[in-house]
């Protein structure tokens, strides 16, 4: 959290001595206030003034970076506790297990699967982007076995073990993918620590509550970790809930450096649907990242939606890519409607054209990702705009008829546009769900 | 380390409202949440949040497969339906839709929507919610009577919107339900309708509001953020957004193609059978993360992997 002009002048020497080139301390204050000028230029500060001042510059959640190259995989740096106050910043990181008591084709097949999983939606990709190697064999040689496994996936890694050796022996393979070591708790503190500190990777420190996590990251920080991500050890899910929506508050509103890290949780226990479930509310709740075991594509499908909708930014609406779009095996009779191009419109269009059966095209008109009533009153969508979509995608060779339904909201538009295009012009439903009707009944009236 | 204070100085909380009377067996109540969602304890973030299961009054011409089966033989008989969505299902509360009036989808008439009404409340114990159609005129004309077939049963009716809720409203008042005002996803209108509404003498305190729902990847996040702004509004002190709110994830999940896509349309999103119910069950948990307190869904293992997840927050019942 900045501070202002004269919360710094109090760590002044007050002197002014003009060395700084300011006329007075005050003067200078101000102006270091503004950034335009640097805290380096003040010969007499103290070294309690410069701490402060760059504690002061830091964000107040820090943002932790692991894996390297395309495999890099950033969380942080968030700056509020509800979307629609600005955005969240750094999507929820979703890693799947891999366990390292497998058989070894097993284990193969499992990092190949997980290396496989690609989706898509609305033009953006969801990846999966990290692998989360579990010790559960307790074992350091096979640890690390399977963290060069993980790393041959090309994601990020996590390597889950609280013993040092296993951690050790894993990082000889792995430390320059720069993985993410999980972790330190109170009882292995140092040797974590060290270890983490050698290999210069980040390190999560696990602890049963937040208060114990306070203590333990300053323990950690006093050991040379910076690069720190929380971890709530607890089987209480309220309790869970609870403290990352307190860290979350005491990092952001009191700007509380010992809790001011990343969390990662970890949702990888009982049935793909309880994982998902539980996820959901962890993406939605202030983790920053998420460790599932199912690697289902039906349930790795929701998940990551529900990330890609929660990390939406509020402000800027998804939109679609202008253009004339198919749906079904449209041809030259087909009906053409327009709609425009926020991605929520047109999407709720083109689910119920499909649900209608009928084959059809869509004119997604450019309206700069409003919908259309918002579109029509902020003059995105008129007659000339949307004579100019048609042009652009040559409707005329695409269709043998010229005639063009248009959403019954923007009913009163259908003059202008006859004349500007010369098409007949039909008013369709106000309503999306009400196109399959209407194509049924009205359109195919018109034949 | 001793943690810094949060000042949670909240000075409104939203009201606590009870569904259900007369002759049912039991009463639900909602709402009472006096903090942000995980910002206290449970009892200070209010009532467990429930789930009412949908019943239609006639039978759904447009389900996927995968949906329609789950429920058997019962489709066509809504007082079954209800009987195995809270017997078998576990639904919190039945929710009787009125689709059948509708123009568009069979235009049945009072006659109808009274005796199916009466069919149901005969059938289940557990509070009712009677929601129309939708197409106004028709509304306007047979809810009333359906609100008198329940009298005494202090049901939640729907809904009233800016433009209709005189009709609505009246009857409501003289037959002592409780009432859903609807404003599509808009934080202002919803205030107005709720205004509209007390202003005739309906107490805010029966009322429950309804943004529209988006289902996840088609609009949840809209619903998801009006709901934190209008629940942040009440916990201010703003009386008129201090309502119990409920979402529709029901029938908008299943209008989504990855819900409704078999595995042999969409490989890449493997079973079909698996993914639809999880659609549906993750766009209630990720909208119950914004304060809502009743949600309206459709597959029944959508709603056991939900009630699992409110299970593991919240204790079993």
């Amino acid at each position: 959290m900045a501070l202002s002009g004269l919360e710094i002048f109090k760590l002044l020497p007050k002197t002014n001595c003009k060395k700084c080139g300011q006329p007075t301390c005050l003067a200078f204050a101000m102006a270091l206030a503004q950034k335009k000028v640097s805290l380096e230029q003040c010969p007499d500060a103290s070294p309690q003034a410069r701490e402060a001042l760059a504690a002061a510059a830091a964000p107040p959640m820090r943002l932790v970076s692991f894996g390297l190259g395309d495999a890099a995989a950033k969380t942080g740096q968030e700056t509020v506790l509800f979307r629609h106050d600005e955005k969240f910043h750094s999507p929820t990181v979703v890693a799947a297990t891999l366990p390292d008591d497998l058989p070894a084709a097993a284990a193969a097949a499992r990092a190949k699967a997980i290396q496989a999983l690609a989706f898509e939606r609305v033009g953006q990709k969801m990846p999966v982007q990290a692998v989360a190697v579990l010790n559960r064999s307790g074992d350091a040689g096979r640890f690390a076995a399977t963290a060069q496994l993980a790393k041959d996936t090309c994601k990020a890694v996590i390597l889950v073990t609280q013993s040092p050796d296993a951690a050790k022996a894993a990082l000889a393979h792995v430390k320059d993918a720069k993985p993410l070591l999980c972790g330190a708790t109170d009882a292995n503190a140092a040797a974590m620590a060290a270890i983490a500190k050698d290999a210069k990777c980040p390190l999560v420190a696990i602890a049963p509550d937040a208060e114990a996590l306070a203590a333990l990251t300053e323990k950690l920080k006093a050991a040379g970790c910076e690069d720190l991500v929380l971890c709530l050890e607890t089987l209480d899910r309220w309790a869970e809930m609870r403290g990352l929506t307190l860290m979350r508050q005491l990092a952001l509103k009191k700007n509380f450096r010992p809790l001011g890290y990343p969390v990662i949780a970890f949702a990888a226990d009982g049935t793909p649907e309880a994982q998902v479930a539980r996820a959901s509310a962890l993406i939605a709740k202030y983790a920053g990242i998420v460790v599932v075991d199912t690697i289902e594509p039906w349930a790795l499908l929701p998940l990551l939606t529900v990330r890609q909708n929660i990390y939406t930014d509020p402000q800027k609406p998804v939109q679609v890519e202008p253009k004339l779009y198919a749906v079904g095996e449209a041809g030259a009779d087909s009906p053409l409607m327009f709609t425009t191009n926020f991605s929520l419109t047109y999407y709720t269009v083109e689910g119920d054209v499909e649900a209608s059966r009928v084959p059809s095209w869509i004119l997604c008109v450019d309206t700069e990702g409003t919908s259309v009533l918002t579109a029509y009153s902020g003059d995105k969508l008129n007659e000339k705009i949307v004579a100019k979509a048609m042009k652009t995608a040559n409707v005329e060779t695409v269709v043998k008829h010229r005639k063009l339904i248009i959403p019954g909201y923007v009913a009163v538009m259908s003059g202008k546009l006859e004349e500007e295009t010369g098409w007949e012009i039909l008013v369709g439903p106000r309503e999306s769900s009400i196109i399959p009707r209407y194509l049924k009944e009205v359109w195919a009236g018109q034949k | 380390m001793p943690l810094p204070a949060i000042q949670e100085s909240y000075s409104g909380r939203v009201n606590e409202l009870t569904i259900g009377g007369g002759a049912r067996k039991k009463t639900v109540t909602v709402g009472g949440a006096k903090t942000i969602p995980y910002g206290g304890d449970r009892a200070a973030t209010g009532r467990r949040p429930v789930i009412a299961i949908d019943v239609l009054d006639s039978p759904p011409q447009d389900w996927p497969a995968v949906l329609a089966d789950a429920y058997g033989g019962v489709l066509a008989d809504p007082a079954a339906w209800a009987k195995k969505a809270v017997d078998e299902f576990g639904g919190d509360l039945v929710c009787l839709k009125f689709d059948g009036l509708h123009p568009d989808k069979g235009n049945l008439g009072a006659d109808h929507a009274v005796a199916v009404t009466q069919k149901v409340i005969g059938a289940v114990g557990v509070p009712l919610i009677l929601w129309g159609s939708g197409n106004d005129e028709k509304d306007n004309a047979v809810m009333p009577k359906v609100s008198q077939a329940a009298k005494g049963e202090r049901v939640l009716l729907g809904t009233v919107t800016q433009d209709n809720y005189k009709s609505l409203t009246a009857t409501a008042l003289a037959d002592q339900h409780l009432l859903i005002a609807q404003a599509p996803l808009d934080i202002n209108i919803a205030k107005q309708v709720n205004i509209l509404v007390s202003d005739m003498g309906f107490p805010l305190e029966s009322l429950v509001m309804f943004q529209t729902t988006g289902t996840l990847g088609y609009g949840m996040e809209y619903a998801y953020s009006i709901q934190e702004r209008e629940r942040l509004a009440a916990l201010g002190g703003d009386r008129l957004m201090a309502l119990p709110v409920i979402c529709d994830v029901g029938y908008e999940s299943w209008r989504a193609k990855e819900a409704k896509a078999s595995a042999s349309e969409a490989p890449q999103w493997g079973d079909g059978a698996k993914r639809g119910p999880l659609w549906e069950a993750t766009t209630a948990v990720a909208l119950l993360q914004s304060g809502v307190d009743i949600v309206r869904m459709r597959h029944p293992a959508a709603v056991a992997i939900v009630r699992e997840y409110i299970n593991s927050l919240w204790g079993s019942d």
